[in-house]
């Protein structure tokens, strides 16, 4: 059973502050979708918003067609893996992966061969009689996985599942829980500050800040397309250089920045978004030339990247980050131009402050 | 390599040992003495103080009342106080701090006021019966107890534990006694045995409840010694003190003592 999961309009507040605004999501039949964003974006409180442990203050929340706005937490049929594991403590990792099926009435023999079959999967066949505290970080958080799948959910969250594992650790998992979820077909959740972990495994994320989702879309075209500049700082755009239209040059717009300097962009390529505007590149996105169409600069301090030398610029628009081909160094010190790659620069909305 | 310990530390920890246990020393061997006073040490070795206790009704009666009072107290106190200390635990957050603290004025104000108000208000204002008066008493005295100990262990419980339990399809009031209970077992035992004794040997708040025909047995034991100074006190004292450690030893052997400080 794949259903989706629909957030409409949803205010949520934490006393009198509020904390999620007008916020509406949808994840469609088993997709993954992951909630990005730095602590007190409202990520997690979305998720506890949709587990039932918060009540909106507003809006509604919908599991195909069942309403879960005013559902009870236990009667929502959502299967949760919790940063802090949440195991059991008191129970063996069979025990522990059988209690959903224990509230759910199964009996103690299809319950146990249940158990045993999930555990399986998971790989901890041999550690079904352990308890949580003799189990490794890895190994609990696999039993958390599955406890939540052995229900069959139709929703699976994931709150920071990964943060307390180890760099390697952390890998090998989200492959693991990427692969649970596309072979059960299963709808998900996934919240998570790290953005290598979102982009890796989601079909879509969300990228949010103060409780507003600012772009949801495929890890690609966040990557590669920011919408607005918070999410192009958020993936890594280093460069934001402000811009003004100034005319309109043939098939060019012409722009100025700080200090006077002009620049064509030419309209095929570029689509200026309003007259006041951000140019945002990450540092391979401008280019390192002799002469061009571009921002001259004086070229700072020079480091090798293996693919690349980057150069610390210093701009009348101010410090710029830019990188040149190895074929041609240029001694810090030295005048130069940056031309922006138009497939690797956004033109976004100046941020109304 | 062996480690250096400075010989006064030694001889400081010594000391600290013989001024806990000397006075154990004392009654136990007062107990036995066959004197017809109390006296230290024994002159001669007779448990006849001990079958003695049983001979005079006044402790056998006292003895049930301040069983029956210590655990009717004790359960009533856990009754309160497991769920005050969960709300305490859970909202830490939310609730105001000086809320916890209230739970620990009961050992805060000196027994004595304590006793009095007590007598003031429930036994003489509300005529409460001697018994019950007793009982809500000994409830209030170990309050704090179950309620600090009990928390302690809460305040290390991760409540996510619970979260994962109601996600999996528990309803809030059954996880509470499937998932909570059984992870803050420790520290509802460890409390109960406080209180437990703290209830046992209460004698300033039992004194300005006790009254006609109902007495706790340390109350008795101030009795009786105003007009006997024989070794069933001592006796009476060791007998006490024995029931303190078999709970002791029976938690040391179904969970360990590492289980009281966990």
């Amino acid at each position: 059973m794949t259903v989706s999961l629909s957030l409409d309009n949803v205010t949520a507040h934490y006393g009198s502050t509020k904390v999620l605004e007008d916020l509406s999501l949808h994840v469609g039949e088993g997709e993954l979708v992951s909630l990005l964003g730095s602590s007190g974006c409202g990520k997690t409180t979305t998720l506890r918003l949709v587990a039932g442990f918060l009540e909106p203050t507003s809006g509604s929340i919908k599991l195909g067609e069942r309403d879960l706005t005013r559902l009870p937490a236990h009667a929502r049929n959502i299967g949760l893996v919790f940063q802090t594991y949440a195991l059991f403590p008191h129970l063996t990792v069979r025990d522990n992966v059988a209690f959903g099926l224990k509230q759910r009435g199964v009996g103690a023999a299809d319950r146990r061969k249940r158990a045993d079959d999930m555990i399986e999967r998971v790989g901890l066949g041999h550690l079904a009689d352990r308890h949580p505290a003799n189990l490794s970080g890895g190994q609990r958080q696999r039993v958390a996985l599955a406890r939540a799948l052995v229900i069959e959910p139709p929703l699976l969250m994931f709150d920071e599942p990964l943060s307390n594992l180890d760099a390697k650790l952390r890998v090998d998992m989200r492959v693991e829980i990427r692969r649970l979820q596309q072979a059960n077909g299963t709808t998900a959740l996934y919240v998570t500050h790290d953005q290598e972990e979102a982009f890796s495994i989601s079909d879509r994320v969300a990228i949010m800040n103060a409780g507003k989702i600012m772009q949801l879309d495929t890890p690609e075209v966040l990557y590669s397309r920011p919408a607005n500049a918070f999410v192009a700082d958020f993936v890594g755009f280093e460069n934001m250089i402000p811009m003004r239209a100034i005319s309109e040059a043939g098939d060019a717009v012409r722009a100025e920045m700080a200090g006077g300097a002009t620049i064509d962009l030419p309209k095929e390529k570029f689509t200026v978004p309003a007259q006041d505007f951000i140019l945002a590149t990450r540092p391979e996105g401008l280019l390192v030339a002799a002469e061009g169409q571009g921002v001259p600069t004086k070229l700072g301090l020079r480091t090798y990247l293996g693919r690349a030398y980057q150069y610390q610029c210093d701009t009348p628009a101010g410090e710029i980050k830019a990188n040149g081909p190895l074929s041609q160094p240029f001694e810090s010190g030295s005048s130069a131009v940056l031309v922006p790659q138009p497939e690797q620069c956004c033109l976004l909305p100046t941020e109304a402050a | 390599m062996k480690q250096r310990i400075h010989p006064l530390l030694v001889a400081f920890a010594v000391l600290v040992f013989f001024f806990l246990l000397g006075p154990l020393v004392i009654i136990l061997g007062s107990a036995v003495s066959d004197t017809s006073y109390l006296t230290f040490p024994p002159q001669g070795l007779t448990l006849r103080w001990f079958s003695n206790i049983f001979e005079i009704s006044a402790f056998v009666r006292t003895m049930k009342t301040s069983f029956l009072l210590a655990v009717g107290g004790t359960a009533l106190s856990m009754a309160i106080g497991i769920p005050a200390a969960y709300a305490l635990a859970r909202f830490r957050f939310q609730l105001p701090a000086f809320l916890g603290n209230i739970y620990v004025l009961p050992i805060l104000i000196p027994e004595i006021v304590l006793g009095f108000s007590l007598m003031k208000t429930v036994a003489i204002g509300a005529d409460v019966p001697i018994m019950l008066a007793l009982l809500l008493g000994h409830a209030l005295i170990v309050l704090p107890y179950c309620v600090r100990v009990v928390g302690a262990s809460l305040n290390s419980f991760d409540f996510s534990i619970e979260e994962a339990a109601v996600s999996l399809g528990c309803p809030r009031w059954k996880a509470f006694f499937t998932v909570v209970l059984p992870n803050v077992r420790a520290g509802i035992i460890a409390g109960f045995i406080l209180a437990f004794i703290t209830s046992l040997n209460d004698v300033s708040v039992s004194i300005f409840l006790t009254g006609p025909g109902v007495s706790t047995l340390p109350i008795q034991l101030l009795a009786h010694m105003e007009q006997f100074f024989d070794p069933t006190i001592a006796s009476v004292s060791v007998l006490l003190m024995g029931v303190t450690v078999a709970v002791m030893a029976i938690v040391e052997r179904t969970l360990g003592l590492t289980f009281l400080t966990k």
